[in-house]
């Protein structure tokens, strides 16, 4: 039997200074990773060393200071495509986000590509970033936007999904892993069950990409989106990852600098793959942040991360389904989920709970997280969600615990 | 644990609000002018209906979801603005207004002065407004 604390990875806690912070006078129990992951030292260090040693545009200048930063730049897409083991270096492109790199697809090949008629396949579990884009591209080609249903255990129904995929279907955008209860849908099955009826299937990854080992071609995923910011990189850093065929056959989506080759006085030729789409100076010290940060993920390796993560997230599910009024929504055990772990406790608000944690310091989320779908789905306005990442441990969730039951008797028994 | 710096924000009057909100789910759908006004950030829905007769409040509801600073704040103003005039009305939500942002107390805002707390918790500020920013719309459209 393993001692608790090994389900925890508590010797890399020292890599992130944020860590050593107090929160209204405790120590920070930083529990909302699924908002935005804490960053390592290393990666700090990696962006403010690019600022002061290598600071220059990319693939500008005839000088030696723009060709270092070039070659970080070319560097950290080469750390993606390695990370998410993309074919060919040119698949990977540079965006702000997640959200960014959907809408480029739901914009440039969206809009290429339907017509009034044809049918684009979403689900519940959709974050409003893998929803909105989608909404809106159905309004403006007459498109049908549908639904899969999940199942009990709110998972994603897969007879339903079958049943709603037919020729009509000409995208299937789903998240990988689901930002409010875990899940991870089986994409590589879901793939191959689209392209028999000749769907391209767009991946939301931004809850995937930090927790568990990705595979694009594995998954066979035509397109997959995910941020820097939530696999520990800085703010303002995407990738949106697509096949090359695909990429090579739809336009840029914004024009200017750096993606063009030669511009006349009324008309311009564009870049080859990946610059075409990245109009611009881009995110320099982002995109070498984010390499920096995946450089910390492999030192440590994504199987090994999941693992722990899963220990970890087993151990949250039960002390946390222990306490006697609370509600977890989703899957209320370890298998086939991350540690994103949505519930309601008592009859007591989301926002009451989210403040009366954090005066101990526990940072958690509540609301409706982007989802509100998913929330009307459940029957819910709101909930609170706890997000685990490699750094928590079973000591904190001792103390999450501790505090929820705290909490409980203070609203209720203390304002009857 | 360091819950007692929440008796700032939870006050026993407040939390007697929120328990058992005043003015709640009262009116029916049709009657009256109503507005719903909802927080983006955290998702509060208010829906807030009012009879308005001869420059008057003379009946009033609020129905919605949100937390307990919501709840005591929306029923803490329904009391206050029932039977006022919409002049009396429009004071009191600039008293109100005051309170939270300057954290000047106005003896006119009554129970709903217990909630000068909330500034405390900058991020709970918008849970006590919301029900008093569907009131101003509503006095806008009237």
């Amino acid at each position: 039997m393993q001692s608790r604390e090994s389900y925890s990875m508590k010797e890399c806690r020292a890599d992130f200074p944020i860590l050593n912070e107090k929160i209204n006078g405790q120590p920070l129990i930083y529990l909302d990773s699924a908002a935005t992951a804490q960053k390592p030292a290393k990666v700090l260090a990696k962006v403010q060393d690019y600022y002061q040693h290598q600071n220059a545009n990319v693939h500008r200048g005839v000088y030696t200071l723009s060709q270092a930063a070039t070659d970080l730049y070319e560097g950290a897409r080469n750390q993606v495509q390695a990370f998410i083991n993309a074919a060919d270096w040119t698949e990977v492109l540079f965006t702000r986000g997640t959200t960014e790199s959907i809408n480029w697809v739901s914009t440039a090949y969206g809009q290429q590509h339907l017509q009034a008629g044809d049918e684009i396949l979403v689900s519940y579990l959709e974050h409003h970033s893998n929803l909105v884009p989608w909404q809106v591209l159905a309004q403006q080609t007459g498109a049908k936007l549908r639904y899969v249903e999940l199942d009990e255990a709110g998972r994603l129904d897969l007879v339903d999904l079958r049943h709603k995929l037919n020729p009509s279907t000409k995208i299937v955008a789903l998240t990988h892993v689901s930002n409010v209860t875990g899940v991870i849908n089986p994409i590589a099955q879901i793939t191959s069950w689209a392209h028999q009826v000749g769907a391209v299937v767009v991946v939301d990854g931004a809850q995937a990409a930090p927790h568990l080992p990705v595979d694009v071609q594995a998954l066979d995923a035509d397109f997959y989106a995910f941020s820097g910011h939530k696999l520990m990189g800085p703010t303002g850093i995407g990738v949106l990852y697509g096949k090359k065929a695909l990429l090579e056959e739809i336009p840029p989506v914004q024009y200017g600098g750096e993606m063009i080759e030669y511009v006349g006085l009324d008309e311009a030729t564009f870049q080859p793959l990946p610059w075409r789409f990245e109009a611009g100076t881009p995110n320099i010290a982002g995109a070498i942040g984010l390499g920096a940060a995946i450089e910390y993920l492999r030192s440590i390796g994504m199987a090994q991360i999941a693992a722990n993560e899963a220990q970890l997230t087993t151990y949250a599910l039960k002390k946390l389904g222990a306490i006697e009024g609370l509600q977890i929504y989703g899957p209320t055990n370890g298998q086939n989920r991350t540690g994103v772990i949505t519930f309601n406790l008592a009859d007591i608000h989301p926002h009451d709970v989210a403040t009366a944690l954090d005066q101990e310091g526990i940072e958690v989320r509540a609301g409706h997280h982007c989802a509100q779908p998913l929330m009307r789905y459940l029957g819910v306005t709101a909930t609170v969600r706890v997000s685990l990442y490699l750094y928590n441990t079973a000591a904190e969730i001792d103390r999450l615990v501790a505090s929820l039951v705290a909490i409980k008797e203070y609203f209720v028994d203390d304002f009857t | 644990m360091t819950l007692h710096n929440l008796d700032q924000l939870y006050r026993q009057v407040i939390m007697t609000y929120a328990k058992h909100p005043h003015h709640f789910q009262s009116l029916s759908a049709d009657t009256g002018q109503a507005v719903t006004k909802y927080n983006p950030t955290c998702g509060d829905l208010i829906k807030l209906t009012l009879v308005i007769e001869n420059g008057r409040v003379q009946d009033l509801s609020f129905d919605g979801d949100g937390c307990a600073i919501f709840k005591a704040s929306a029923s803490m103003m329904t009391d206050l603005i029932n039977h006022k005039s919409i002049e009396e009305v429009q004071r009191l939500s600039q008293q109100f207004s005051a309170m939270m942002t300057d954290g000047q107390t106005s003896a006119a805002l009554g129970d709903a002065c217990s909630l000068i707390g909330v500034r405390k918790f900058p991020t709970r500020i918008k849970c006590a407004t919301l029900s008093w920013h569907a009131l101003d719309e509503l006095l806008i459209q009237n």
